[in-house]
């Protein structure tokens, strides 16, 4: 589940605004140093680093770390209706449904999870980038059409969204995460779209313009770098939102039909059968989707604080 | 004001065509398209080739967008596949249900929220603050169906202090009038039928409810906190004011704008987590019926759904919108 | 919206269970309260009962699906019905019926003192109504989503000369004595009539209510008021009314019942399509009982010491393989070569599959067809599991890693399949074992999934299929009967095998029963020879019931009458 709708929308538009406000003294050293020296010093962001970090390297290393063949069923034989085996020498946390074994099927299944994650992020970052900038540096009857489509999405709450998009695509590997960054999309292209704005009228801009540099140099060479902070917070968010929303849309059904690949949203939704014989099921995967959620929203949060003008004191 | 009001209802009429065309693109570019969706199961070619001829899906696209469009004005978005009935009167049927559930999650929300934000504010570093910003961490963390299963294997199956599944126990026997049904058992005096609805709007409500309470409770602490820094609130402190004046006044008014807006601003959350809760606790209401229909590839039912809650949706954002004018005096000028 | 207008009597929510509705509360019974019955089976009492889904409407007429069925036969009967906990089909609304030698003449007496629930008289002229009224169909109503049961058994209607039907006729000779002609011999007659399609329902209503007129909107058949508000039937319960938004169907006893009259007051269907709840509703005891209990749940249901009722297992789960002639679709031509079929036999593990996924008393299938029905064979060439075998038999075919496109629906829960999901996953690992390369396709059940396996897009397919009556063409002409042109239904990729198809028509005309069986075991044998398939298990779905109810006997069918159900304390 997202917080998406107007409460991102007017906290997309915040931050954006934010990439106008030029950083102004601490003797000459740049906003990014600056925050990144904060965010250093500040536990809250220490934590999330540290989630994610672990997180993204046991994904990294999955088939190194996993002890066994996560696709084995290795104990299905001794599976009775109503019977699952639990933990036992060689299988830490028991098995599943169909005698694989447990750990290492959350091992391997963090690649997925956080592929789905980041893939869809970074589509929707793309995207909507593509469109904010679009907008934001042509502005005129571009930025209107491009706004008020993206309006037109934004008018479907977001699971609505990624539902519909995923009926149309049929069920696959991919229709997850593009209907994830779909709903993303919007989001990113408000954001660039808005940050443009802002540092429009800046003195820089202004400067550049007057010096006769190609429109196109500004905007790439300038005006994006700048609006780069608050893209890199919001997508570090997103990827919290994406990772919890890929999970709900397999509770609905529409995740990934290769069951045997595995990953935390499907392996918790159909875990649910099994919740009177074994809840480990259900609660593993759970335990690891909020964690790394919360991995990045610590981070992300942190990040907006470090980036914020208003804290630097 | 009225030419604010105007102006963005006006501004409505471009998103609410696009959503049509976007809503109406969707249901042809469904593999099959809508005779294979309403013909279903052993549709032959020859039956699918009729089925196209009588209700003129061999005409020009353009052709049949304009009727469905003609047909979406005047409330008639075809009948669903799975019941054979009117979509609009589905949704009708569905609303009440789950208007009083959001209610009760945003009250929930509100209720718990700004009291909890507001105090881990005014004690900002003690544990109450960390237990809350932690508490609204992990609210806006938790995959939905998966608390909603937690809450009704507590509260509904072990203890059995709360119901867990439904609208009404089905064994009362209760008169319907709006379809609200705590509304209902109200207006007839049934109460024990008033309070048995009550009491199954409890779990599925404090499921929907936690992720914008995690985000109430955030923002009300925010807020509070930011209003204390503001210039007036020192210079009312340094005229030697009461604080508790100093609070009412100035802190609680000041911070609960924002908290306000937010507030109203939690129905797109609340429409997409009903999906989800609705569909854990069988509660007959419009988010369940969308859970449905995807299982059932009842398409019509999609779409009208879809089409109705995106124009519900807006239309709140548009309430939210002209409320925030009339609060903050700031954006009526422009 | 107002759809109860009925008070509520009691209100005290302590007195709950022994609420009865106003307008039919019987001023003579003392409902629930525990004071009468003793050890007899006490009458009165709401008895809830949770579905899996929502009944599509209560015109049986019209029905196809499990849930219209449940609550169709509480409310109408037929000629025939299936004996209480068998498959065999015993006379209900006709007391007796006579053939006439060549086989094409069925000579009904009929019950007499039977009342429809609007009080009209059943008879010989209702009887023939009703054959008139499925053999006369227009419009909508000849669509295969409508009435697919009567096409299923006499084919075509009146206005399709196209499509013959077998129905010839109906006469009323007297007032209790119907004729039914039809034009060729068939062994699904009179058994067919024992289905709750072919149930005899008011002429007057039917009329009044305008039942025939489906209507159809640009996205859906609308079923008629008669069907949505009006069913009436003959019996034991009366339809009451049908909370749609909340999926609840109340039916109330018919004091007026024919036989013995039903022992509840009242039954509420309540749909509740996710197992879980419905597991977690019963044993918070906001129900009393449920269908399609999962395997896994037996054990825990029982121990805390819920009912669970299971039925004799009477359905048969299959592999089905694409016979690759269906146009417009592509298969994979290696399944055109029997090695690589036998292949697929050979790598499957059903005995695994028995023991771990499926319920205790699963047994693995040897047959299209379980073996309680007239016609199994015992000697029919049978695969054993052993993946070497399999590897073997697809190297001899220069089919190794060949690619099967295996489709397996998701979100439902079949009495022959209780976790789809989890039998594609231990086949898929199966076949990958064996050699092969699986691409899986994963659709939702219903229509997507039954549309397109049934339009032949799948290679290789999950599927089952629970009896109707006791018949073996029931089972194996379902499936492999001649389609069209020589040729199989799309789902088996409409392959071409003469002998199959004659064996399977030879023995549907045949009207001596042991003669007919021989045929169907040869139709097995050599069934079983091709192998247009794999046939995986029979396993036995259960329900389960509160430790109160009592007298609910399962059905292998599926088709569970309530009338002899009582609630004790």
């Amino acid at each position: 589940m997202t917080a998406i709708g107007d409460v991102r929308r007017r906290r997309i538009d915040e931050l954006a605004a934010r990439a106008g406000q030029v950083p102004e003294g601490e003797g000459g050293v740049s906003l990014t140093k600056s925050a990144f020296r904060r965010l250093r010093r500040n536990p809250v962001a220490i934590t999330g680093a540290v989630i994610v970090v672990v997180f993204l390297v046991v994904a990294a290393f999955a088939p190194l770390l996993a002890p066994r063949d996560p696709l084995a069923q290795t104990l299905l034989g001794e599976i009775r209706p109503g019977f699952i085996p639990g933990a036992r020498e060689g299988f830490p946390l028991g098995a599943d449904e169909l005698g694989r074994d447990l750990l290492s099927r959350l091992i391997v299944g963090s690649r997925q999870s956080l592929l789905i994650g980041v893939v869809s992020t970074v589509l929707g970052v793309v995207v909507g980038m593509a469109l904010g900038v679009l907008a934001g540096a042509f502005g005129g009857w571009v930025d209107t059409v491009v706004m008020r489509f993206i309006d037109i999405i934004l008018s479907i709450p977001s699971l609505l969204m990624a539902i519909s998009i995923s009926v149309l695509l049929g069920q696959n590997q991919w229709s997850l995460v593009i209907a994830i960054a779909v709903t993303q999309v919007p989001v990113f292209a408000r954001l660039l779209r808005g940050s443009m704005l802002a540092q429009r009228g800046s003195d820089y801009v202004l400067a550049s313009q007057a010096l006769g540099i190609k429109r196109s140099r500004i905007v790439f060479g300038h005006v994006l770098p700048n609006s780069l902070s608050p893209l890199i917070v919001q997508a570090t968010l997103s990827l919290a939102t994406a990772i919890i929303e890929a999970a709900a849309l397999s509770f609905l059904g529409l995740g990934d039909p290769d069951l045997a690949r595995p990953e935390w949203g499907a392996m918790l939704s159909n875990a649910q059968d099994f919740l009177s014989v074994r809840p480990e099921l259900a609660i593993y995967p759970a335990l690891c989707i909020i964690v790394v959620a919360l991995g990045f929203t610590l981070l992300g949060e942190s990040l907006r604080e470090a980036l914020d003008p208003k804290f630097r004191r | 004001m009225l030419r604010f009001v105007v102006r963005r209802l006006l501004q409505l009429i471009p998103i609410l065509l696009g959503l049509s065309v976007l809503l109406f693109a969707w249901l042809r570019a469904l593999p099959g398209g809508p005779a294979q969706a309403a013909l279903g199961e052993r549709a032959t070619p020859e039956a699918i080739a009729r089925y196209n001829e009588l209700f003129g899906l061999d005409q020009p696209l353009y052709v049949q967008y304009l009727r469905f469009l003609g047909r979406a004005v005047q409330l008639d978005f075809g009948n669903s596949a799975r019941t054979g009935r009117p979509v609009t009167e589905e949704f009708l049927e569905r609303m009440p249900g789950t208007i009083e559930l959001t209610l009760f999650a945003m009250v929930f929300a509100i209720g718990v929220g700004i009291p909890l934000g507001y105090l881990a504010a005014r004690r900002h570093g003690s544990w109450l603050d960390s237990a809350s910003v932690i508490g609204s961490l992990l609210g806006v963390a938790i995959p939905v169906f998966f608390l909603a299963y937690l809450l009704r294997l507590l509260f509904a199956v072990e203890l059995g202090w709360l119901p867990g599944s439904g609208r009404q126990e089905v064994r009362i026997d209760a008169t319907r009038i709006t379809n609200f049904y705590v509304l209902d058992g109200l207006l007839t005096r049934e109460w024990d039928a008033a309070w048995d609805a009550f009491t199954h709007l409890v779990l599925p409500g404090i499921a929907l409810g936690t992720i914008p309470l995690a985000i109430i409770v955030r923002i009300t602490r925010a807020s509070v906190l930011d209003v204390v820094n503001e210039d007036y609130v020192r210079t009312a402190n340094a005229k030697g004011l009461a604080t508790s004046t100093v609070r009412r006044r100035h802190v609680i008014r000041n911070a609960l704008l924002p908290v306000a807006t937010t507030i109203g601003l939690q129905t797109g959350l609340l429409l997409s987590g009903a999906v989800l809760t609705e569909s854990v606790f069988a509660f007959g209401g419009v988010g369940s019926a969308i859970f449905d229909a995807i299982f059932a590839r009842d398409f019509a039912v999609l779409q009208g759904f879809i089409l109705i809650l995106a124009v519900v949706y807006v239309l709140v954002n548009l309430l939210v919108d002209i409320s925030y004018g009339l609060l903050d005096p700031r954006v009526r000028v422009r | 919206m107002q759809r109860r207008p009925q008070r509520v009597l009691a209100a005290s929510a302590a007195a709950l269970t022994a609420l009865t509705l106003a307008a039919c509360a019987s001023s003579d019974r003392d409902s629930g309260s525990g004071e009468g019955g003793g050890e007899e089976a006490q009458s009165g009492g709401t008895l809830v009962f949770g579905a899996a889904g929502d009944p599509a409407m209560f015109d049986p007429a019209f029905g196809s699906d499990g849930e219209t069925f449940r609550v169709a036969r509480q409310i109408h009967e037929g000629l025939l019905t299936n004996e209480l906990g068998g498959t065999e089909p015993v006379p209900q609304l006709a007391e007796d019926y006579e053939v006439s030698e060549d086989g094409l003449e069925y000579t009904f007496a009929l019950r007499e003192g039977v009342k429809f629930h609007d009080g009209t008289d059943f008879n010989a002229e209702a009887v023939c109504f009703n054959f008139d009224r499925w053999y006369n169909f227009e419009g909508l109503a000849q669509s295969p989503s409508a009435s697919y049961y009567y096409q299923a058994v006499f084919g075509g209607f009146a206005s399709t000369p196209d499509t013959p039907s077998i129905y010839e006729s109906c006469e009323a000779t007297d007032e209790n004595t119907a004729v039914i002609r039809l034009t060729q011999v068939t062994s699904k007659f009179p058994a067919a009539l024992s289905l709750p399609a072919f149930s005899i329902q008011s002429p007057t209503a039917l009329q009044e209510y305008d039942a025939d007129n489906l209507s159809g909107s640009e996205d859906a058949l609308s079923y008629s008021e008669y069907a949505l508000e009006h069913p009436t039937g003959t019996g034991p319960f009366k339809f009451e009314s049908w909370d749609r938004g909340n999926g609840e169907v109340t039916i109330v006893r018919n004091e007026d019942y024919w036989g013995d009259p039903a022992l509840l007051d009242e039954i509420i269907f309540r749909t509740i399509s996710d197992q879980n709840t419905r597991r977690q509703e019963l044993q918070a005891g906001s129900i009393d009982g449920y269908d399609f209990v999962a395997p896994a749940d037996y054990q825990t249901l029982e121990d805390e010491g819920l009912q669970v009722l299971v039925r004799d297992p009477f359905n048969i789960l299959y592999l089905g393989f694409n016979g690759g002639n269906v146009p417009g679709t592509s298969a994979n031509p290696a399944l055109k070569d029997l090695r690589v079929r036998q292949a697929i036999a050979h790598a499957i593990d059903r005995e695994t599959i028995v023991n771990s996924l499926l319920p205790e008393g699963a047994e693995a299938a040897t047959q299209f067809m379980p073996p309680t029905v007239d016609g199994w064979a015992d000697d029919v060439t049978t695969y054993e599991y052993d993946p070497d075998r399999a590897r073997q038999l697809l190297q001899e075919a220069g089919a190794e890693g060949t690619t099967l496109r295996f489709f397996y629906p998701t979100e439902v829960s079949r009495p022959y399949l209780p976790d789809p999901a989890a039998l594609f996953q231990v086949i898929n690992q199966n076949l990958i074992d064996a050699g092969f390369t699986v691409e899986p396709t994963a659709l939702p059940w219903n229509p997507d999934y039954l549309n397109a396996v049934q339009a032949g897009q799948a290679d290789i397919h999950l599927l089952g299929w629970t009896g109707d009556y006791n018949d073996a063409y029931n089972f194996i002409g379902t499936f492999f009967a001649e389609a069209s042109n020589g040729q199989a239904s799309a789902e088996f990729g409409a392959f071409s095998n003469p002998e199959i198809f004659a064996a399977l028509a030879q023995a549907d005309a045949e009207p001596d029963a042991s003669a007919r069986t021989e045929q169907y075991q040869e139709a097995n044998r050599l069934i079983m020879d091709y192998l247009p398939g794999v046939p995986i298990s029979h396993s036995p779905p259960a329900l389960v019931v509160a430790e109160n109810v009592q007298g609910l006997e399962p059905s292998p069918l599926t088709a569970e009458v309530f009338s002899t159900v009582s609630l004790s304390d």
